[in-house]
């Protein structure tokens, strides 16, 4: 019994044959112009960090004696300008982002597979176990993340590897919930009893049937993650206890901007605009990927 | 109801506790301090100090000297702003973080809500585009790159708000406070939006129209209940991202309020000032944690059960 | 067998003037791939005093029927047509118009007790409401009204329960909160949806029972949409057979069960198990599957899974046409 004054829906044209839920879903985010629109520029994006600066002739840190604080020219070798130790803006912008657009992927990979491998199993295994596990997690999500972020950096080092980790440590904590609410309503369903009767055992169960059929929800909060890693480490390099320097990040060079807002707003608009470009193709791809994949909206 | 409210606020005490005992074991083993590389100091004076500051005595003890210290609202003395305590600093702080931030969950709030409503209520029209335009841009744009936006344009080029000498005015308040409250109307409002619209389809409201009730009463009095409850749950992860955004915004515009005691403590691992200014404001987010477990007792029945 | 009709004497009801006059309604849906019919050509009238039963499969369209005349439709739904209640025209008006007679003249019961009342609200408030917004009652006085309409649907303790949320009922009782919703201001026109079809078949006899003592009581024009023939057996006097969202037979309901002229009709009641038969016979069904929104392709919609089936069925729709005294059928081999 459906919940709304539904109207009667004539029946489609029987599915093709072979169509697994998976590519269903692939097929639905692939009808979503905005979030496809949203990938490609995000690609974009990435290729161009990555890939971009081997077509500058000069680094980073090149400083350019001639052209101090030179303005936005398109048709010269520095197409937005230097800054005022004339270093290319547009090159700067993109070797960093190189750095939070790394650290967001990965940061949101290594995230995602603790989350799911911890939700699935508090889920699973219920009882006390469980209410251990989530009362662990209700406990880190009580600090404000800023603080477990800083203590964890402040302990380990300011350095690239202490950020991921506390990053990391920050963000996996809402997926495991959801994971664990997944597993939870999982673990009831009838293929489940069938795996324990054929004598599987409860690590089993966790690795290949739980888990992988989270995978729906996962996808969805995978690029939420994405995003949260990239704003969480641009927090952090803005505050100066993420990235240190020579190594700069968007975060980083935000914090410079902001500094040098009064002489020259660009340093900050210019990396402000490529952060806030990715965070928007994030939004909806993430938008896209709720629609397609979400077993809960369906 | 009552019951219910008790047994929360009795389950929130554990939590405070755990997190006391994880802050001050993380610190406490954490490799360096203060005194690191700063000076040069004498193996006696550095065991002077030690013993001043307790850290000769065994864990525990410390531990339990701390929590003693803490029932008195006393978190020992920071080690960077040497003639004051921690809780001095804190109490000098909070008022001025605690405006700022309340405001701006007020502001969020009220502004998240009305745009949610009326976005899901004119679904597709003008005013949900330009609803859903400001929440995209709250999301999508990091608060330490709106926070310098507004101040380039309205400090620096309109001129209309100052950008020096806190005074604690009004006008100082205004970019704090909206920058501060920005992602959270955004949250608030796109939230509120999917809340109403499904709220709106359900068959009890089906059944109130049915009723003849009029279009304005259905709306107000069965459906605004059922659909704000997300927004409720919201509340106390609200206050915690309120807080982790104080910190950036008074940093931005120079408010003398507590994050930035935070951030001279992180750089210089001040551990007493870290710990204190963690747990002070994981108190709150436990608080609100709480305030937002009853206020969806008052709403939904079915939740006093749990 | 069945039971004695539940109203009042017929031929008195017959002789009042109809309540409600439905002529021509169709019922349409936009959906992706353009405008669906989901119901057309239906013409009926309700007297006051009298049970009428709707029945047809899942995806006939009678729940939508009722839906259109309350103004209930989906937004993506139009009704064209007519139907009058007390000489008035009540389709396609505003809501505003439309909130002067619901719920006070006209009542709906629901399928779905336990997601038809508001969760978050108590019965006591549900209830005052309708009295306090169409009599103008002070909420005192709406409160003891609204007890004793409790009462009279056999809710006991009914001052003490009064107070409680939905979630504290069991099915049955919601579902009788619900009808005293309905009744609470005297509808001459009572809708119910379905009443039973979400109970316990042990509860299902008893909400029966109190819908047609109360409707008897308050001499209210009652339509019931079921797909359960057992409850059209048990309430009506007259009976809408709808398939494919067109009316295929409309008769008093001996004539039904005793003298079924339409196929479908003839099929439905033949599917139904009887306990004097040998239990070891196959159960007849229909042969095929119903399909929804049939209203746009030509012909009977019934065509393709009739066994009586001529070459005309296909290609031209059947009027729904006079087939003896009070009852009609649309079917071409019944045109009389």
């Amino acid at each position: 019994m459906s919940d709304t004054a539904a109207a009667p829906v004539p029946v489609a044209e029987p599915p093709r044959l072979g169509l697994s839920p998976f590519r269903a879903s692939l097929r639905r985010y692939a009808a979503n112009h905005l979030a496809v629109a949203s990938s490609v520029v995000l690609l974009l994006v990435t290729l161009a960090c990555f890939i971009g600066p081997f077509f500058f002739p000069f680094t980073a840190d090149d400083a350019d004696f001639d052209n101090l604080s030179a303005p936005i020219d398109l048709f010269s070798a520095h197409l937005f300008g230097t800054d005022d130790l004339g270093r290319d803006l547009l090159l700067r912008v993109l070797v960093s982002g190189r750095v939070s657009l790394a650290l967001g992927f990965f940061g949101a990979i290594v995230s995602v597979f603790i989350s799911v491998l911890y939700g699935s199993a508090a889920g699973y295994l219920g009882g006390r176990i469980d209410d251990l596990m989530m009362r662990a997690v209700d406990i880190l999500l009580s600090v404000p993340f800023i603080f477990l972020a800083i203590v964890i950096n402040v302990m380990l080092g300011k350095n690239n590897t202490s950020l991921f980790i506390a990053v990391v440590v920050t963000l996996w904590l809402t997926p495991a919930v959801i994971a664990r609410g997944q597993a939870v309503s999982l673990r009831s369903r009838e293929f489940i009893e069938a795996a324990r009767a054929g004598g599987m055992s409860s690590f089993q169960i966790i690795l290949r049937h739980i888990a992988p059929n989270s995978i729906n929800v996962v996808i969805v909060y995978s690029s939420l993650l994405v995003l949260e890693t990239i704003l969480t480490e641009s927090f952090l390099s803005f505050l100066g206890l993420g990235v240190q320097p020579p190594a700069a990040s968007w975060g980083t060079l935000i914090a410079e901007g902001a500094q040098k807002l009064e002489t020259d707003p660009r340093v900050l608009l210019l990396p402000g605009a490529f952060l806030a470009a990715v965070l928007f193709c994030l939004n909806y791809i993430t938008d896209g990927l709720r629609d397609a994949f979400d077993p809960n909206e369906r | 109801m009552f019951a219910y409210a008790v047994r929360r606020i009795i389950g929130a005490v554990p939590t405070l506790f755990a997190l006391a005992v994880i802050t001050f074991f993380m610190m406490r083993l954490a490799p360096g301090g203060p005194f690191d590389g700063n000076r040069r100091i004498t193996k006696d004076a550095l065991a002077n100090i030690e013993r001043a500051y307790h850290l000769d005595e065994p864990l525990w003890l410390q531990f339990c000297r701390y929590i003693w210290g803490v029932l008195h609202f006393d978190f020992g003395p920071s080690m960077t702003y040497r003639d004051y305590t921690v809780s001095e600093l804190i109490r000098a702080g909070f008022p001025t973080s605690l405006e700022v931030g309340l405001w701006a969950m007020l502001l969020a709030g009220l502004t998240g809500l009305a745009l949610g409503i009326a976005g899901a209520l004119r679904r597709n029209q003008p005013v949900d585009y330009v609803a859903g335009a400001l929440a995209m841009t709250g999301l999508a744009i990091p608060i330490f790159v709106i926070g310098p936006v507004l101040q380039l344009v309205f400090g620096l080029q309109l001129g209309w708000l100052p950008l020096t000498e806190w005074s604690g005015g009004i006008a100082h308040k205004i970019m704090p406070v909206v920058t501060l409250a920005l992602p959270n109307i955004a949250y608030v409002s796109r939230l509120m939006r999917g809340s109403m619209i499904e709220t709106v389809r359900t068959n009890y409201v089906r059944t109130a129209r049915a009723k003849g009730l009029g279009e304005w009463r259905t709306i107000a009095r069965h459906a605004l209940k059922g659909a704000i409850l997300p927004v409720v749950a919201y509340l106390g992860p609200a206050t915690a991202a309120t807080i982790t955004g104080s910190i950036v915004v008074e940093q931005i515009f120079g408010l003398p309020g507590i994050g930035r005691h935070f951030v001279t403590g992180a750089t210089n691992r001040d551990y007493p000032l870290m710990l204190g200014v963690t747990l002070f404001y994981g108190a709150i987010v436990i608080f609100a944690n709480l305030l937002t477990d009853l206020a969806r007792g008052l709403i939904d029945p079915k939740v006093s059960y749990e | 067998m069945l039971s004695t009709p539940m109203s009042a004497d017929p031929d008195a009801v017959a002789a009042t003037a109809p309540i409600l006059e439905v002529k021509g309604l169709a019922i349409r849906f936009k959906l992706p791939q353009g405008w669906v019919t989901a119901v057309d050509g239906v013409d009926f009238e309700l007297r006051r005093g009298e049970v009428v039963g709707i029945v047809g499969e899942s995806g006939s369209g009678k729940s939508q029927i009722l839906l259109a005349l309350m103004g209930l439709l989906a937004a993506n739904g139009r009704a064209s047509g007519s139907a009058l209640f007390q000489g008035r025209e009540i389709l396609n008006r505003s809501a505003r118009e439309l909130d002067e007679v619901r719920g006070s003249a006209m009542a709906m019961i629901f399928q779905d007790p336990m997601t038809s009342l508001n969760p978050y609200m108590r019965v006591s408030d549900q209830l005052t409401e309708v009295l306090t917004t169409h009599r103008g009652v002070g909420s005192a006085e709406a409160l003891e009204i609204a007890v004793r309409m409790l009462e009279r649907v056999r809710i006991p303790e009914a001052r003490r329960r009064i107070r409680l949320y939905p979630h504290e009922f069991s099915g049955g009782m919601r579902q009788r909160v619900m009808i005293a919703m309905a009744l609470l201001c005297e509808p001459a026109l009572l809708f119910a949806d379905e009443p039973t079809t979400a109970l316990d078949v042990t509860v299902q006899a008893q909400i029966l029972e109190l819908l047609a003592d109360l409707a008897r009581d308050f001499n209210a024009a009652v339509a019931i949409v079921t797909h359960d023939l057992g409850v059209i057996a048990r309430l009506c006097d007259r009976v809408i057979v709808l398939y494919g969202g067109r009316i295929m037979e409309q008769a008093p309901i001996e004539e039904v069960f005793y003298d079924p002229r339409h196929p479908y009709t003839k099929g439905l009641l033949a599917s139904m198990p009887r306990l004097d038969e040998s239990p070891h016979e196959d159960l007849r069904t229909i042969p095929g599957q119903p399909r929804a929104a049939m209203g746009d392709l030509p012909g009977c919609p019934f065509a393709p899974r009739c066994e009586q089936r001529i070459a005309r069925c296909t290609q031209e729709t059947p009027l729904l046409l006079r087939a003896g005294d009070g009852r009609a059928a649309a079917c071409h081999l019944v045109a009389p």
